[in-house]
């Protein structure tokens, strides 16, 4: 018997998860900010996290990283740690409170790099099946000589891990990041259909991108109300009804 | 007792293309709750090893240079989520056993664990995780050539856990778990879990189950018959002039 894998549909959580995922350099995280902006705009409460930026695990895995103690396995773990501490300290509480929540990059990152670096495909998607599958999956999707123009140009190095120098792919950072891309791009395609990601067009203008991703995102959140919003409508009825009684 | 000759309990370390011809060593693990007597017993069986000529590498948990820090700083805050307690731990476990129990088993040395995977499992147990996502997890561990489990009612850790400390643990009490707000109470109820737990692990994986109220020679000598047969079948004997 095979139980379910991956991520799943957590009842319990009213709130709003989306995501954006794709290759460095894709402009995914321009386009989540801008999306914030808007969301925020209509007056929504917002919640913004992102890869790898947990207080607790940051420094250590940076260190860890310098020191180039990964194998694939802690590599893989050490980002699950993180991950894990933002999800039951941020992400989880924020959906359960019923609010939106917004992520540059998801456990789909950790499953493109982590399986380009040889871990099991199946033993990930066990790993990080306590996380919930987002409500809206963006991949801006790129032809791989545009992303990595982008990501090049204006930059001296690439860090040793960034270029996926530790799989041993070329001793040239440079051609060793084209080809880890490579990899990392397959992972992202191969996992568009099964894990139901909107595909974006990166090659289309910011702010065509934009408008779509807010069309987009406007239809998922047609039945959805904050309940931040709520207490405020719930709190100036109290308070005209305190106003009639007084008066 | 382990019928498995699988080299890892799920689907292992795939990029290390490893195989039992190139593990010419040993693993020997020691489980058993806080004041079981593993260290001593540890300790014994490494000073036994040496004196036969065996190179030996004695290892534990939570020792590693890559979250050991991670782990102790969580602790004292006490703000760790449970998943995230048990990736760290995880991680640490991992790092252990790629960067120390491998190599020195690829070296010939005979590997004496004083705890492994079974104690983060029954840890994460006892908080609620769910067993076959914890199986999976740990699929990257090599299955140990022997297990000892030293088994002890939770009424015996409690004197012991007095007599060496003082006073007892947060931790080894599982206040965490809130099982009571009461230390001594919730020592006892968090000591039975895990017990449970054990003995529940046990029907699974298949330890060398001891009782740990027999004094320390007694179980020394069992342990080291039991790791005589297990050298003498795989290992080639170094040392006869004792």
């Amino acid at each position: 018997m095979k139980k379910a894998r991956g991520a799943r549909s957590y009842k319990n959580l009213p709130g709003k998860l989306i995501i954006v995922e794709g290759c460095d350099g894709s402009g995914k995280s321009t386009q989540i900010y801008l999306l914030k902006k808007w969301l925020e705009s209509k007056g929504y409460f917002v919640f913004f996290t992102e890869w790898n930026s947990s207080d607790l695990m940051k420094k250590y895995t940076k260190k860890a990283k310098r020191k180039n103690l990964l194998t694939p396995t802690t590599f893989s773990l050490i980002h699950a740690s993180d991950f894990a501490d933002r999800y039951e300290k941020l992400i989880q509480p924020h959906l359960r409170a019923g609010h939106i929540v917004l992520a540059d990059r998801y456990i789909y990152t950790a499953y493109a790099r982590d399986i380009a670096r040889g871990c099991d495909a199946e033993w990930l998607r066990n790993l990080y099946n306590f996380a919930t599958k987002p409500t809206l999956a963006f991949y801006f999707r790129a032809p791989l000589e545009i992303s990595l123009s982008r990501i090049l140009t204006g930059r001296d190095e690439i860090k040793y891990h960034e270029a996926g120098m530790d799989l041993g792919l070329s001793k040239d950072p440079v051609e060793s990041f084209k080809l880890f891309q490579g990899i990392i791009k397959e992972q992202y395609d191969h996992m568009a259909a099964i894990e139901g990601f909107t595909i974006m067009d990166a090659t289309k203008s910011i702010e065509e991108q934009q408008v779509e991703m807010r069309q987009i995102v406007e239809k998922a959140l047609v039945n959805y109300s904050s309940p931040i919003n709520c207490a405020k409508e719930i709190q100036s009825k109290i308070m005209v009804s305190i106003k009639q009684a007084e008066g | 007792m382990s019928v498995t000759d699988n080299l890892y309990y799920g689907i292992g370390l795939p990029y290390l293309k490893l195989d039992r011809m190139t593990l010419s060593g040993k693993l020997i693990v020691i489980e058993g709750a806080d004041c079981s007597g593993r260290s001593t017993q540890v300790a014994l069986l490494k000073e036994w090893l040496e004196s036969n000529g065996h190179a030996v590498l004695d290892t534990g948990l939570r020792r590693s240079d890559l979250v050991g820090e991670a782990i102790e700083e969580a602790k004292k805050g006490h703000t760790l989520g449970k998943k995230t307690l048990s990736l760290l731990y995880a991680t640490d476990f991992a790092d252990q056993l790629e960067n120390k129990i491998i190599p020195a088993m690829k070296a010939g040395y005979i590997v004496l664990a004083d705890r492994y995977i079974f104690t983060l499992m029954v840890r994460d147990l006892v908080r609620g995780a769910d067993k076959a996502w914890l199986r999976e997890l740990f699929g990257f561990a090599l299955v140990p050539d022997q297990i000892f489990y030293l088994s002890l009612e939770p009424d015996t850790l409690l004197h012991r856990a007095l007599l060496k400390y003082g006073h007892l643990d947060y931790w080894e009490s599982g206040m965490d778990v809130c099982l009571s707000s009461d230390m001594f109470d919730s020592f006892t109820r968090y000591q039975t879990d895990l017990k449970d737990k054990f003995d529940e692990l046990d029907l699974d994986y298949g330890f060398d189950k001891i009782d740990g109220t027999r004094s320390p020679d007694e179980i020394q000598d069992y342990i080291r018959k039991k790791v005589s047969v297990l050298l003498k079948k795989k290992m080639p004997v170094i040392s006869k002039d004792r």
